[in-house]
């Protein structure tokens, strides 16, 4: 049995939370760009992720998410590129420890192919070059997500491929009227449909504008492929509160959606922006108590 | 005399070559300038926005039109400067300090461009201080501030209230946009205007300088 089907034996996979919120709350300052901590202070970042492990979640990511060197270049941080992933990566294992499987984040570059801010090639040797490196450092998949444009997504799981690990590709659903779009009008069909054919293993969402809308994002993915769903909501939008950035969705509430996404076909079930230990251990909870990998 | 439809068509299409060839033509052939933008121009984008605003555009296709809308710009707008015709308004824009995400920053400035706005772009992770200088250098109407992340919205008021402490703030206008901003939001901060998205900021930088 493969990895990817031993996961999946025991019914929907809990993943994690948010990083780069749980990390902001350790100390990381905004003006820092949160992989660099898989250098500065690994400790830091372990301890997120073993948080994750602890409250139930079978998959962790890694702090990885723009550490690609197009992205990390505009932090003068791009000579650090591979040491930062094989980093995030081992820093990830570590926290798992065995009891959870290491999906390793890869990020948009932050530039637009519609613009001719960056070519295809430029971007198909950047995502190639971070997931060389996060299998080196000892990932168990990859993660493609938080992706707007659908041609770049594909491009990074085409790059990502090459490793030879399972790849998973979210993209965030925050636009039109229903904000069932991407930032490029992309529909959740065109996104499955698309990812699919670039090859991808799991297709999904993530972040976007909280997880209600989600369900019927997931239930039309789940329509359009047969591959598995990975759906990673935030908790609701962020409200600044006393100068605080804060979001008001609570874990109960959020876990209140886990048996629609379910019935909607959901594979995978995690948290992003905004959500923490509390909601995975909710969401498993919704989930029923099942054994970790 | 081209036929200057083709020239709105060739804007609201996207055709960025098709819209420098028929204004350079329409130049050629003894249109005014500031009739070409007025007319057929400017009514081309602002079909594109509100293509966009009922989801028949999305980003791509409005990005098309606004590189069209630039590319015809240029070859207009020198001629507008010696008939001594001034853009729609000054903008200093820029990413606030800590955040370094230039996508929507990016998108807003092609649009006010196609708006026939002058546009000064500070960059990403542009410190309160900077605005401060670019609004003493550059004199404009409007200072458009944005934001992706959540843990650098309060670089926002931080920048306004660096604006006030130089005692410059009443000298312009002060426009806030990203992901994580609403407008309730901007208006507490002390912003005076909110746009959600590219193609909602050229009206709104209109209305601000009173130009609609």
């Amino acid at each position: 049995m493969s990895m990817m089907e031993q996961l999946m034996a025991g019914g929907p996979v809990v993943t994690d939370g948010a990083w780069g919120t749980q990390l902001y709350a350790r100390g990381l300052d905004p003006g820092d760009v949160p992989d660099s901590w898989n250098l500065s202070h690994p400790d830091r970042v372990e301890e997120v992720g073993a948080a994750y492990v602890e409250a139930g979640s079978q998959v962790i990511l890694t702090n990885t998410l723009r550490a690609n060197r197009i992205t990390l270049a505009t932090y003068g941080l791009a000579e650090k590129t591979v040491e930062i992933n094989r980093a995030g990566a081992a820093i990830s294992r570590r926290a798992a420890a065995g009891r959870a499987r290491v999906f390793a984040s890869i990020g948009s570059s932050g530039r637009l192919l519609v613009m001719q801010e960056v070519s295809e090639d430029e971007l198909f040797a950047a995502f190639r070059e971070q997931a060389i490196a996060l299998a080196e450092g000892g990932a168990d998949a990859l993660l493609i997500e938080t992706m707007t444009d659908l041609q770049e997504a594909c491009v990074a799981v085409r790059a990502a491929k090459e490793t030879g690990l399972p790849v998973a590709a979210t993209m965030v659903f925050d636009s039109g009227k229903q904000k069932d779009r991407t930032m490029m009008g992309v529909t959740p069909e065109r996104a499955a449909t698309e990812l699919e054919a670039a090859g991808a293993d799991v297709v999904g969402a993530n972040c976007g504008v909280g997880i209600a809308g989600y369900v019927a994002v997931c239930q039309r993915m789940h329509a359009a492929t047969s591959l598995p769903i990975w759906i990673k909501a935030n908790a609701g939008l962020p409200e600044l509160v006393d100068g605080r950035t804060t979001y008001r969705m609570t874990a109960t509430e959020f876990a209140s959606y886990v048996p629609a996404l379910v019935e909607a076909g959901a594979s995978f079930l995690g948290g992003c922006c905004g959500s923490g230990p509390e909601f995975v251990r909710a969401i498993a909870a919704a989930l029923g108590s099942r054994s970790a990998p | 005399m081209a036929d200057l439809s083709k020239l709105y068509d060739a804007i609201l299409n996207g055709e960025t070559k098709n819209a420098i060839a028929l204004t350079r033509e329409a130049l050629e052939g003894g249109s005014d300038p500031l009739d070409l933008v007025t007319a057929y121009m400017a009514p081309a984008m602002d079909e594109a926005g509100k293509r966009f605003e009922c989801e028949e555009y999305f980003v791509p296709e409005l990005m098309r039109s606004a590189q069209a809308m630039k590319g015809s710009l240029e070859l207009i707008r020198p001629r507008l400067v010696a008939s001594g015709a001034e853009p729609a308004g000054r903008v200093v824009i820029g990413t606030v300090r800590g955040d370094r995400h230039d996508i929507g920053k990016n998108l807003v400035s092609s649009m006010l461009e196609g708006g026939g706005f002058e546009v000064r772009d500070l960059g990403i992770d542009v410190a309160p201080e900077k605005f401060v200088q670019a609004v003493r250098d550059h004199n404009p109407d409007l200072v458009c501030l944005s934001t992706l992340l959540t843990v650098t919205m309060r670089s926002i008021p931080l920048t306004i209230q660096a604006l006030k402490d130089a005692g410059v703030r009443d000298r312009v206008r002060v426009l806030v946009g990203g992901a994580p901003v609403t407008e309730e939001w901007a208006l507490s901060v002390g912003a005076d205007g909110y746009g959600a998205n590219a193609a909602a900021a050229v009206p709104l930088a209109r209305r601000m300088v009173g130009k609609q």
